[in-house]
C-alpha cells in the first residue's frame, strides 16, 4: 500500500470516529499541537489518559462494591477526574456517560450509577480499541503534514 | 495587570502564564497550547496551594489559568487568596461543568473570566482579545 493510500485510510478512520460521535473538537485541538518537535503528542496524551482511566475505573469499581451505603461523594469525585481526563482527549460519548453517572450520584441512585458505569466502560473500551487501531495505522502511514498555526 | 513587555528584553516580551490544575494531562495540554499557539512562557502547578506558595515566593504571572476543583485548595479559594495578597494577574477560572454557580463563585472570588473545560484556542483568543494590554 503506498503512502498516500495509507494516509487516506488514516484520514477516513479518523473521520469515522467523529461521524460516530466518539470524538469531538478537542481531538483536533490536540492534533494542532503536534509538530516536528512533538511528533507523537496526541498519542502521548492518549496513553496518559489510558493510564489514568485504568486506575480510575479500578477505584470506581471498588467504590461501587463498598455498598451499604454507597459513598456518592467519593464516586462523584472519582468520576469528576475521569470526566476531566476524557474531555482532554475529546472522548465525546465517554464524557456524556460521565455526566450521566454524576447525575445519578447527585440523585443518590445506586442502580443508576451501576447501570451508567457499565455503559461507560463499554464506551471507553470501544473508543480505546478504535484509537489503538487508528494510531497503529497512523504510525504505518508515517508523519502527516502538520496543521498551520498562526504565530 | 502587569505587562511583561520591556524594550530591549526579548525574553520578557512573552506573556507569562501559569496553569493550575491537578490533572497532569490537562497541565501538559494547556502548557503546550499556550507555548506553541500563543508563544507564552508557561509554567504549571498541581493545585491552588502551590499557586499561592509560588506567589508568596515572589513569582508573578501575566495570566493564570485556574482549575476549579482541586485537592488541598480549590480554584476559587486560591483566587481569593491571590487577590487578597494583591496579585493583579488576569485570572481565568476553568470549570468542569457548565454550572452557573461555579462561574459565579469564581467571579466573586476575583477571577476575570470563567470557562468550561477544556481550555482551547478560541477561549484563550477571546480572553486576549478582551484585554488589549496583552499583545498578539
Amino acid at each position: 500500500m503506498d503512502r498516500n493510500q495509507s494516509r487516506r485510510q488514516v484520514a477516513a478512520m479518523k473521520q469515522s470516529l467523529f461521524d460516530q460521535g466518539l470524538l469531538d473538537e478537542q481531538f483536533i485541538q490536540l492534533e494542532e499541537l503536534q509538530d516536528d518537535a512533538n511528533p507523537n503528542f496526541v498519542e502521548e496524551i492518549v496513553t496518559l489518559h489510558y493510564r489514568d482511566s485504568s486506575r480510575l475505573i479500578t477505584s470506581i469499581e471498588q467504590a461501587l462494591k463498598e455498598r451499604n451505603p454507597l459513598d456518592f461523594n467519593k464516586l462523584d469525585t472519582l468520576m469528576h477526574q475521569f470526566k476531566g481526563s476524557s474531555s482532554s482527549i475529546g472522548a465525546k460519548k465517554v464524557k456524556a456517560e460521565c455526566n450521566l453517572f454524576r447525575e445519578y450520584c447527585r440523585a443518590g441512585s445506586a442502580e443508576g450509577c451501576m447501570r451508567s458505569f457499565q455503559q461507560l466502560k463499554r464506551e471507553y473500551a470501544a473508543l480505546r480499541k478504535k484509537l489503538e487501531a487508528y494510531f497503529q495505522l497512523a504510525r504505518q502511514a508515517g508523519p502527516q503534514e502538520t496543521a498551520c498555526r498562526s504565530k | 495587570m502587569e505587562s511583561k513587555k520591556s524594550e530591549g528584553e526579548s525574553s520578557r516580551s512573552r506573556i507569562s502564564a501559569l496553569v493550575v490544575d491537578d490533572d497532569a494531562i490537562i497541565r501538559k495540554i494547556h502548557k503546550a497550547m499556550l507555548q506553541q499557539v500563543f508563544n507564552m512562557d508557561a509554567k504549571s502547578v498541581k493545585d491552588g496551594k502551590e499557586a499561592v506558595d509560588l506567589h508568596r515566593c515572589g513569582a508573578n504571572f501575566d495570566i493564570i489559568f485556574m482549575d476549579k476543583e482541586m485537592p488541598i485548595m480549590d480554584g476559587h479559594e486560591a483566587t481569593k487568596e491571590l487577590r487578597g495578597m494583591g496579585v493583579k494577574s488576569m485570572i481565568v477560572g476553568i470549570t468542569t461543568r457548565a454550572d452557573e454557580k461555579d462561574r459565579e463563585e469564581f467571579l466573586a472570588a476575583g477571577s476575570n473570566h470563567c470557562f468550561e473545560k477544556p481550555l482551547n484556542r478560541a477561549k484563550v483568543e477571546q480572553v486576549l482579545h478582551d484585554h488589549p494590554n496583552f499583545p498578539f
